[in-house]
């Protein structure tokens, strides 16, 4: 081919260059205050830290006595991410419930009721941006100063933030359906009476979209068991405390072992989550 | 008409099936827990609990005790940002095997890899970042990086996998290098995609990061275990505070750039 058919210079360089210079200008500030520091990994003390605790994976530890204890963890992993699902839906349920716009008659326009309306929806909105926006963890963390360590703090920790994310997305999925039904029932009429907001819920908005809260609600169980093992690292049971007691002993033959089950757990709970909203299509 | 009816009556058969399992599961789970609803909802408990959450408030609002938690803040955002900008690189020279560019067995081995980074949390990456960097946002950065690594990219490499080859076959006849084809034949076609995606974790990796700080690696999480170790919980409700600040903050940003992306598109 003929060279000099094409452009020997890049003719967007500059603009290139341009960009390049001000990323670095803006990451060189961020480099410093992340301490951002390489050679620490290879510095002698950390390397022998880390070494002796990588040298302990293999072999994974398998006693019979260390598997009873992570059998245990695994099932109170399980136990903690199921209770803490069922306690958010108690959360989240009645919260959507007052959220959801179209099962309100005062929206319609003005009137006596309006004003409350719209006070008590932005106020059970803003308590879910609350509980969602401060992290399980956190909240885990919290608990266990109040209750002390074990499952409770994470069953809690889980009801709290999962019940804000639950709320939310049950109020959107309610409202992103078919809403007309709904404000069918719920308009005024003479014969039949005006249908309650609860029988306009249950008839009206949850045969659309039951299928679409279920399934949401599953994945949800999904994520419960991932952040439960991790809530433990803060002590609220499960197979996150024990994994914080084997890194905190440097014992690495333990979080070998741990880590495998954890893999293996969180790939159990994707499949028994996909083969059940597969079920629900 | 009859067919339908048996229809319905089977499927409630083994919807109720369905309920009846779930419903064993989480009587079981609550069972299995040492919950006990005395030691949760009893009175006592909850005037425990209450007096408990009381001695949050009111936060500590002093000006030290600001500037600090600001300072935080600060560095679990730098902390966020490196670790992902770690992430797009890594994912970047990841998804060039995992896309199957060279061959099968590159794109298996570096599939594996990736979901080894991906499936591990970042928490527990960060519990062995303290070990091999010691305590500080570096080990934050070093987390976030690898657990990001593992999502980004996979999703570069089936970003790569489904665009479309025409253009960097057409430089390639021309004589271009592979390496040249690559970044002006099929690059500008997936940078959007993977921009996306990258800003897409940022915002995840920020809310991550404010808690990577328990295990020892920095920013507000850092401050926050170490203030109610000591039962500061005043202190301890201007650092909640500023999570949540920064959550919902996070989450109008976002919202807002996806408004001018979605214009800009439209």
């Amino acid at each position: 081919m003929n060279p000099q058919s094409l452009p020997d210079r890049d003719p967007d360089a500059l603009r290139r260059a341009t960009l390049l210079l001000a990323g670095m200008l803006v990451l060189w500030p961020l480099l410093v205050v992340s301490q951002f520091r390489p050679a620490a990994l290879f510095e002698p003390g950390n390397l022998a830290a880390m070494g002796h605790f990588l040298k302990g994976f293999l072999p994974p530890e398998v006693s019979v006595g260390f598997l009873g204890l992570l059998v245990k963890a695994m099932l109170e992993t399980l136990a903690i991410a199921t209770a803490g699902v069922t306690l958010a839906l108690l959360v989240a349920a009645p919260l959507a419930f007052a959220m959801t716009h179209s099962l309100s008659v005062s929206r319609i326009g003005p009137g006596p009721g309006r004003l409350r309306g719209e006070v008590l929806r932005g106020a059970v909105r803003l308590l879910l941006v609350v509980l969602r926006g401060i992290p399980e963890l956190v909240w885990a963390l919290v608990f266990v100063r109040a209750l002390g360590l074990g499952p409770a703090a994470g069953v809690l920790a889980l009801a709290i933030t999962y019940g804000g994310m639950l709320g939310k997305v049950y109020a959107e999925i309610l409202e992103s359906g078919d809403t007309r039904p709904a404000r069918a029932l719920r308009q005024k009429r003479r014969s039949p009476p005006r249908s309650g907001r609860v029988a306009a819920l249950l008839y009206g908005l949850v045969p659309g979209a039951v299928q679409e809260l279920v399934s949401y609600t599953i994945y949800r169980w999904e994520c419960a068991i991932r952040a439960s093992v991790v809530m433990g690292f803060v002590g609220a049971g499960g197979l996150g405390q024990l994994m914080d007691q084997a890194m905190k002993m440097l014992n690495g033959g333990e979080a070998a072992t741990i880590l495998i089950v954890f893999l293996l757990l969180v790939l159990l709970a994707d499949a028994i989550s996909a083969w059940l909203r597969r079920q629900l299509a | 008409m009859q067919n339908d009816e048996a229809k319905a009556l089977q499927l409630c058969f083994s919807c109720v099936i369905t309920l009846v399992i779930a419903a064993a599961v989480v009587i079981a789970s609550f069972a299995y827990l040492p919950l006990g609803p005395g030691r949760l909802f009893s009175r006592e408990a909850g005037g425990e609990m209450l007096e408990f959450f009381l001695s949050f408030f009111p936060p500590d609002l002093s000006a030290g005790h600001v500037r600090k938690t600001a300072w935080a803040a600060v560095e679990t955002l730098a902390v966020s940002a490196v670790g992902t900008l770690l992430a797009a690189v890594g994912g970047l020279l990841l998804c060039l095997p995992a896309s199957g560019r060279y061959g099968w067995a590159p794109r298996a081995l570096a599939r594996g890899l990736l979901n080894l980074l991906r499936s591990v949390p970042e928490l527990v990456w960060a519990a062995l970042m303290v070990l091999a960097a010691g305590l500080g946002p570096f080990a934050g950065v070093l987390a976030l990086g690898l657990h990001t690594t593992g999502v980004l990219g996979r999703l570069f490499a089936e970003a790569l996998e489904n665009t479309p080859k025409e253009p960097a076959a057409a430089l390639l006849g021309v004589g271009a290098s592979p390496a040249l084809a690559f970044v002006y034949g099929t690059l500008p076609g997936v940078a959007p995609q993977l921009l996306a995606y990258t800003l897409y974790r940022w915002e995840m990796n920020i809310r991550m990061a404010a808690i990577l700080g328990f295990v020892g690696a920095g920013g507000l999480g850092q401050m926050l275990y170490y203030e109610l170790s000591l039962f500061h919980q005043a202190q301890a409700a201007t650092v909640i505070g500023a999570m949540l600040l920064l959550s919902v903050a996070v989450d109008a940003a976002s919202a807002v750039a996806r408004r001018g992306l979605a214009r800009a598109y439209a």
